[in-house]
């Protein structure tokens, strides 16, 4: 299981792990009265400190405990406050099917949903996900049973390579939730932010128009 | 003949056999692969395009938590490969790919100078910041058009005066200019990246000191593998290739690059598997790209619409350390029925990185040109420009003198024509329009080598009745497993469901890369092989039979359907491939078959794919926004084996050539020689508003000269011509004829 990644960072959750949290600022607190100090101090003091230097900037970088629900399932994880969700979920959990195209937010290969919304993977902060519902495209299909927009996208052949595709089915569900499905125009125009280089697009709308009008729920 | 390829399974819109690890996430790409221990590398990159590394700083960055190793041409092993070749004694190299840290050497802005290894990701991102390095700079040279004067003729052309890309005269040399009715234009296509939605990527794994094992992002199983081997000097069994799915590529995939041999570096140094993907930024500096194109086209005509000659000249932008070249002035020699031709093919060596070929590679830079210049060659004369491709039609090669294997160019232009109403279209511009909007219709050709190599295909039959097939083709989205399933399928008599065929590993019998729309041809026919022996192979077992009414059986008299072999003449008896095996006592039969294209057949026939694309669009005439409102692209591609994957193919060549003619282009600033254009915000691929409806239409008819299962390649040709059509209908919309790349509406407004 990928929370046995981190087995002695679990944190009970309420007093104790707040305590913790605040044992973390004051920690935080103590080294940055020591990088000051070091910034103070005459330069030959500061050339003895600098091959320490990066180690105890690092060390400030304290881990920060989230607890996410990926795919219905409660995670507590220890992270780094500056890894994305996409990183948590590729190189940590090894959800690979949410995509890194960009890591700039240009390209949507990393869309998952949060809370029920899409959002994009790589521009958010893994904590600040904290508390948050996931779904990734692992988690869209009924067990064995696909997904209605999973069907489509097969059967409309919305894909080549297969590299965009769980971004674009992740916004395509959205999408049509979002109520942004009703004509041609409006699904390429609220698609617009998955990119597919195979060019596959005229698929993909026929598949999301598919689900949207074949009624099933997504 | 129809009857054969048209039953059963071939030809069928079956759905992929591997959409469902599409649809799921399952599908694993290069940087998917979960190895324990495995560390993370970041390439840093030179900030100047040309000169040397005066000093490297890695003391913050390896003291940085969690880094493991920084290496640089001061430390890094050395590849045995290259420092053979780099002895201090000889010469440097040229024209060779670059050589990872051998050197303090800057070719072009962005050059990978440094790898850095850490224990997470996050950790290798923020130490790679820490390099600093001082450089000694040199003057670069970045600018096409400053130093298009210094452009040369490859030398591949030099050595080989019967090379292709030499001069070429057909009749008069440079006739048109003698002509009355004549035009002589010059066009430009920027810089274009391939920018696959996958990042390149790479896992290095040496799983013992002499073995390699890589899972990398490649259009070339076992190129690759023997790339690495000879680098390294191991023997090339070895070394493994992975690439099991590819997340598109479009040529960037067909040659090996520094950063797969800067992580194999790095793996071997910490001795731990070692995943290094490439940023968006580093993909338009490190992975190559269509190279930047000036080309000149001098054309003349009769008044009845006869040309007289064309001269094509191109120029193509290439590295200062290897000479990248491509067929951009093929079809010029023989699209057209004119009695003179000259080409001529230049490139222009700048402190850039190295080009590679990009889909339709230089056959789509070439088109645009040519097929422009064919649509202000009939505007000239008056005519419409579709009755001007079919009066110039070629019955036969003009250039080698040769019969086509197959073309139905003509069928798959009316067809065209139809779909998209071109009996709408005004011979004069700007007389049609939908509101405010100005409508306009053009057209653009497209041609590319029908091309077929040799593959091998294992195929192993179970007495469960299944078939499993392998060989080291990848598959970078059109489909390849499926279209094999199905010509397996269909050559077998074996429900498609039955049959798997395994791709993308080195340790499957070998194929060539994927690459220049040969794979369905290529591959197909050694699976059309190993179904013909694996036929004669169960005949013989039937015929040997002691049920008596399979004595003496033939394959002629047999009928192979459903997983089952039966007298034709009375289908009662029959016995499935499963028994077959069972009454021999055999748990398997294996059959491993090569195919190769019949050389003589290439001496007596010329053999090309064909499409034509038609465009409709819409300018609005006070903002020159542009918008293609309809798309029809027709193919000339032999047997198509599925009509759902092929058509998708289609597809996805129309939108990349909406992309080529509307929005795609670098940008660099030639001060630091460093892109504008780093990312897909200022680099404009199509987005889904950018693509209308588009039709993919197929004459299906089979070219059984170039292979047993009739087909030829479509994924070149689905982009080839459509940049044409689409300035074409531009032209036709506003009067106003654009010559370079990508029709933004700035140069609309500024004509």
């Amino acid at each position: 299981m990928p929370q046995d990644k981190f087995p002695d960072q679990h944190l009970p959750e309420g007093e104790g792990g707040q305590a913790q949290h605040s044992d973390a600022r004051r920690t935080f607190l103590k080294q940055s009265s020591l990088l000051t100090a070091l910034a103070l101090a005459p330069p030959a003091a500061l050339k003895a400190a600098e091959l320490k230097f990066e180690e105890k900037v690092a060390a400030v970088f304290e881990q920060v405990k989230v607890t996410l629900g990926i795919n219905g399932k409660k995670q507590k994880l220890s992270i780094e406050p500056r890894t994305t969700l996409l990183d948590l979920l590729r190189e940590q959990l090894h959800l690979t099917g949410t995509k890194k195209g960009c890591d700039y937010g240009q390209c949507g290969a990393c869309t998952v949903h949060v809370d029920g919304q899409r959002v994009l993977s790589c521009l958010t902060l893994a904590a600040m996900a904290d508390g948050k519902e996931i779904t990734t495209i692992e988690g869209l299909a009924n067990g064995d049973k696909l997904h209605p927009m999973q069907e489509a996208f097969i059967k409309h052949d919305g894909f080549q390579c297969g590299y965009c595709t769980p971004g674009q089915i992740m916004s395509a569900v959205a999408c049509i939730k979002e109520g942004h499905a009703d004509s041609d125009d409006e699904i390429r125009e609220y698609m617009s932010g998955n990119i597919c280089r195979c060019g596959a697009y005229p698929n993909i709308v026929n598949a999301i128009k598919e689900v949207k009008n074949g009624g099933h729920k997504v | 003949m129809k009857d054969y390829f048209f039953q059963d399974t071939v030809g069928k819109p079956m759905d992929r056999v591997d959409g469902r690890q599409k649809v799921t996430g399952a599908a694993k790409y290069s940087a998917e692969y979960e190895l324990p221990n495995m560390a993370h590398a970041v390439l840093v990159g030179s900030t100047i395009a040309r000169g040397s590394i005066k000093s490297i700083d890695t003391k913050r960055a390896e003291n940085a938590p969690g880094v493991l190793a920084v290496l640089h041409y001061q430390n890094s092993i050395k590849v045995p490969g290259y420092v053979q070749e780099a002895h201090p004694t000889e010469p440097k190299p040229a024209g060779k790919p670059l050589q990872v840290f051998i050197d303090n050497q800057i070719h072009f802005n962005d050059q990978p100078i440094a790898v850095v290894v850490a224990d997470t990701l996050e950790r290798a991102m923020y130490a790679a910041k820490l390099v600093k390095v001082q450089y000694n700079v040199e003057k670069h040279a970045t600018d096409f058009h400053q130093n298009v004067s210094k452009a040369v003729l490859p030398t591949v052309a030099k050595r080989n005066p019967k090379h292709g890309l030499n001069d070429y005269v057909r009749g008069k040399e440079d006739a048109y200019k003698t002509e009355p009715l004549k035009i002589e234009s010059e066009y430009v296509i920027p810089t274009e990246f391939h920018n696959p939605m996958e990042l390149q990527s790479i896992i290095a794994h040496w799983e013992a000191d002499n073995k390699l094992t890589v899972y990398d992002k490649t259009q070339a199983v076992i190129g690759t593998q023997n790339a690495f081997a000879k680098d390294w000097g191991i023997p090339v069994q070895n070394v493994k290739v992975i690439a099991t799915y590819v997340g598109g590529a479009f040529g960037n995939g067909l040659h090996t690059w520094p950063h797969e041999t800067a992580a194999i570096i790095a793996a071997k140094k910490v001795n731990r598997p070692v995943k290094l993907m490439l940023t968006r930024e580093q993909m338009f500096t490190m992975v190559g790209y269509r190279p930047h194109a000036w080309q000149k086209v001098g054309m003349s005509a009769t008044k009845d619409g006869k040309i007289t000659a064309i001269t094509h000249e191109a120029i193509g932008q290439t590295s200062s350390y290897e000479e990248f070249t491509e067929s951009t002035l093929q079809q010029t020699r023989m699209m057209y029925t004119s009695p003179n031709v000259t080409t001529r093919y230049r490139i222009l060596p700048l402190n850039v990185s190295t080009p590679i070929w990009m889909r339709g590679p230089g056959e789509a830079t070439g088109a645009f040109a040519l097929e422009c210049a064919l649509d202000e060659m009939a505007y000239v004369i008056g005519m419409d420009p579709l009755e001007f491709r079919l009066i110039n039609h070629t019955d036969k090669d003009p250039e080698k003198n040769l019969p086509w294997s197959t073309k139905y160019l003509k069928e798959a232009m009316q067809m065209g024509a139809e779909k998209i109403g071109w009996r709408k279209r005004q011979l004069q511009p700007g007389m049609v329009k939908n509101g405010e909007w100005l409508v306009g219709y053009g057209m653009g050709v497209g041609t590319f080598g029908a091309n077929r190599g040799r593959a091998k295909v294992k195929a192993t039959l179970h007495k469960d009745g299944t078939l499993v097939m392998q060989s080291a083709t990848t598959d970078i989205g059109p489909g390849t497993g499926t279209a094999m399933v199905q010509i397996a399928a269909q050559n077998l008599g074996l429900p498609p469901e039955k049959i798997v065929f395994e791709l993308g590993s080195s340790l499957y019998p070998p194929s060539p890369s994927q690459g220049g729309s040969a794979t369905v041809a290529t591959v197909g026919s050694a699976v059309h092989a190993v179904c013909q022996v694996l036929k004669k192979r169960l005949t013989s077992m039937v015929a040997g039979n002691s049920d008596t009414s399979f004595k003496g059986a033939t394959v002629e008299n047999l009928t192979f359907k459903d997983g089952y072999v039966s007298l034709t003449a009375s289908p009662s008896a029959r016995l499935s491939f499963g028994d077959i095996l069972k009454q021999q006592n055999l748990p398997e039969l294996e059959v491993t078959e090569e195919s190769s294209p019949d050389a003589s057949l290439r001496q007596k026939y010329s053999m090309y794919s064909y499409s034509v694309h038609f465009a409709e669009v819409q300018v609005h005439p006070l903002t020159g926004q542009i918008r293609v409102t309809n798309m029809v692209s027709c193919a000339d591609a032999g047997t198509i084996i599925n009509a759902k994957t092929a058509g998708n193919q289609m597809i996805g060549g129309a939108v990349g050539g909406i992309g080529m003619a509307l929005t795609e282009g670098a940008i660099m600033d030639h001060r630091f020689g460093r892109y504008v254009t780093k990312d897909l915000a200022e680099y404009h691929v199509p987005v889904h508003a950018d693509a209308p409806n588009i039709s993919s239409l197929f004459v299906n008819k089979p070219d059984l000269i170039n292979n047993p299962n009739g087909t030829k390649g479509i994924g070149e040709i689905a982009i080839i011509g459509v940049a044409p059509a689409i300035a074409n209908a531009i032209f036709n919309a506003t009067g106003k004829r654009i010559r370079e790349l990508p029709i933004t509406p700035d140069k609309l407004m500024m004509v």
